[in-house]
């Protein structure tokens, strides 16, 4: 994959102009979470009305692909219920990104995703994707 | 302290050739490798000594009495020899194999950590050291109730030692240092520490895994007291690695961990140990990769320390030069004078996974991210840094090619 192919204008795009980027006062849930891989960090904060997901917002530091991937999982969370949010998984992301990854960028592109799952579960999950690895 | 040898001309493009890896091209582009701190590629000459144990004398050692092992087992006690005399130890029996420098310290903090550290005791270390030589000492420190204590370093990535005495003070059991940072490249005054961490009476362990390759070391001029080292670091191959340890130390100490070959004699009821080093190295030991770092030796000390050292002092300056000259960079650590080959840098707010990613499709391999230093980056205040390390097989066209693509980085993200 060339370089212009793996940082397409999409990624890049969302790496420079983050959707739903920040934090919510008072959120109904809030969840951190970081990769020890490389130090990257993401809180989400999400706002719930009747079962819904009415504002979403990612926050922290990381790389283009773990940014990119936050900002087009909130725009795919937005307005779903909690248990569509439930539904998304790693293909999901991985469709939105477009692009091939090895194993290192995987946990970059999953971490938002394991970010969201840990708040919507309250309780920490494996990474997303590591019970397909087998 | 060794005298520098006559000026001699080594050919590094030369030597580039004995590496296969580079004859393949990444991204179709010629594989320009900067992760030697990571780890280094192979010559041919190690290549084959590997090949030439298992195709003409694959034997077990200290067993048979058959020809090959025989063979095998001369030869593999040639390889303890020669990292003998390459260490400066007094004796063969001060060198004990293992699976490399994080087998090496955790041998020292079990076998002889778990018998002369005690509640209340202190252990000493940096705030530069790499995982391997922190988390042994904290699962150490954790089972018998010990103190961790720690060398700041300074702004410019040095060991700042105003406040030693103060930390030496109190029931200091031992320290344990790298001698060369493997994120700042920094080359720290072990002799100095170990000197005076001696007047008070504890045991001084230097991790060697940087500074073997890069500058040689000298054990009785360090004056430690074990002093652990990978091979794989150092063209050898993964998996082997030794560590020296003063004789009336080593032979103080219980074995490390229990089997074969480690035993004088056996009883159902109970067994008697091995001499040193012997009684260190359990089960069949990791005999090819032993023959294959005999060869790495041999291939170093042919270049010498000296020209490696000023290889790497000449491509140290000049990716500082280089990068300098792009607005955002920012190196860390010391001066090229005070540093081996390794220089870590970051570049405005891009990501170091992005930085890497760019360069890996120029062909440039570097590490991006925290290096298994993670309090060292807390202290530096970032959470990731991209890393270029050298060795014997780069030479200076490869760091135009790196400031080439972390130009292209910048440019690709500049926000």
């Amino acid at each position: 994959m060339s370089l212009d192919d793996f940082y397409r204008q999409t990624i890049l795009d969302h790496y420079q102009n983050p959707r739903n980027w920040g934090t919510l006062e008072n959120p109904d849930i809030s969840a951190q979470d970081a990769n020890p891989l490389c130090g990257d960090e993401i809180r989400v904060d999400l706002k719930i009305k009747d079962d819904h997901v009415e504002a979403v917002r990612f926050s922290g530091k990381g790389c283009s692909i773990s940014r990119a991937a936050a900002s087009m999982l909130s725009e795919a969370v937005e307005g779903k219920t909690l248990d569509e949010v439930k539904q998304i998984n790693r293909d999901d992301v991985l469709d939105m990104l477009g692009i091939e990854l090895g194993p290192v960028r995987l946990k970059c592109a999953l971490l938002a995703l394991k970010t969201l799952k840990v708040g919507v579960y309250g309780v920490q999950q494996s990474w997303p994707g590591e019970e397909e690895d087998e | 302290m060794k005298t520098l040898a006559p000026e001699r001309r080594v050919d590094f493009a030369a030597i580039r050739k004995d590496f296969p890896i580079f004859q393949q091209k990444m991204h179709g582009k010629p594989l320009i490798y900067l992760d030697s701190t990571a780890t280094t590629q192979k010559p041919v000459q190690v290549l084959d000594a590997l090949e030439r144990y298992y195709r003409t004398y694959n034997a077990n050692i200290h067993r048979g009495v058959y020809a090959i092992a025989e063979e095998a087992t001369t030869r593999y006690e040639e390889v303890r020899g020669k990292i003998a005399r390459l260490l400066n130890a007094r004796s063969h029996h001060e060198i004990v194999f293992t699976r490399g420098t994080t087998e090496s310290i955790n041998l020292v903090s079990h076998a002889w950590g778990r018998k002369n550290v005690g509640q209340g005791d202190v252990i000493l270390l940096t705030e530069m050291e790499h995982h391997s030589n922190l988390v042994p000492w904290q699962m150490l420190a954790a089972e018998k109730g010990a103190t961790l204590r720690f060398i700041p370093i300074d702004g410019q990535g040095r060991l700042d030692l105003s406040g030693l005495d103060k930390l030496l003070d109190g029931p200091l059991k031992l320290v344990s240092l790298a001698h060369m940072s493997n994120v700042l490249g920094t080359i720290n005054p072990v002799a100095e520490i170990a000197r005076r961490a001696h007047a008070r009476g504890a045991v001084v362990v230097v991790d060697a895994a940087q500074s073997l390759p890069h500058l040689g070391v000298d054990v009785q001029a360090l004056g430690c007291d074990f002093l652990a080292f990978s091979g794989h670091k150092m063209l050898g191959p993964t998996g082997i690695g030794a560590l020296y340890g003063k004789r009336s130390l080593l032979d103080a100490m219980p074995p490390f961990m229990g089997g074969g070959e480690m035993i004088r004699e056996v009883k159902l009821s109970g067994s008697t140990w091995n001499d040193t080093p012997w009684k260190f190295e359990a089960g069949t030991m990791n005999i090819a990769d032993t023959m294959a770092l005999g060869a790495a030796i041999d291939y170093v000390q042919a270049i010498g320390f000296d020209a490696i050292q000023a290889h790497s002092r000449e491509l140290v300056t000049e990716t500082t030069r280089l990068l300098g000259e792009i607005p955002g960079t920012k190196i860390y650590g010391p001066s090229p004078e005070e540093r081996g080959g390794i220089v870590a840098f970051t570049l405005d707010d891009i990501h170091a996974h992005d930085i890497a990613t760019v360069l890996d499709h120029e062909g440039v391999a570097v590490r991006a991210g925290h290096h298994c230093a993670m309090p060292l980056h807390a202290k530096l205040g970032v959470a990731a840094t991209t890393r270029a390390s050298f060795y014997v097989y780069n030479l200076p066209s490869d760091l135009v090619i790196l400031a080439e693509g972390v130009r292209k980085a910048k440019k690709l993200f500049s926000r």
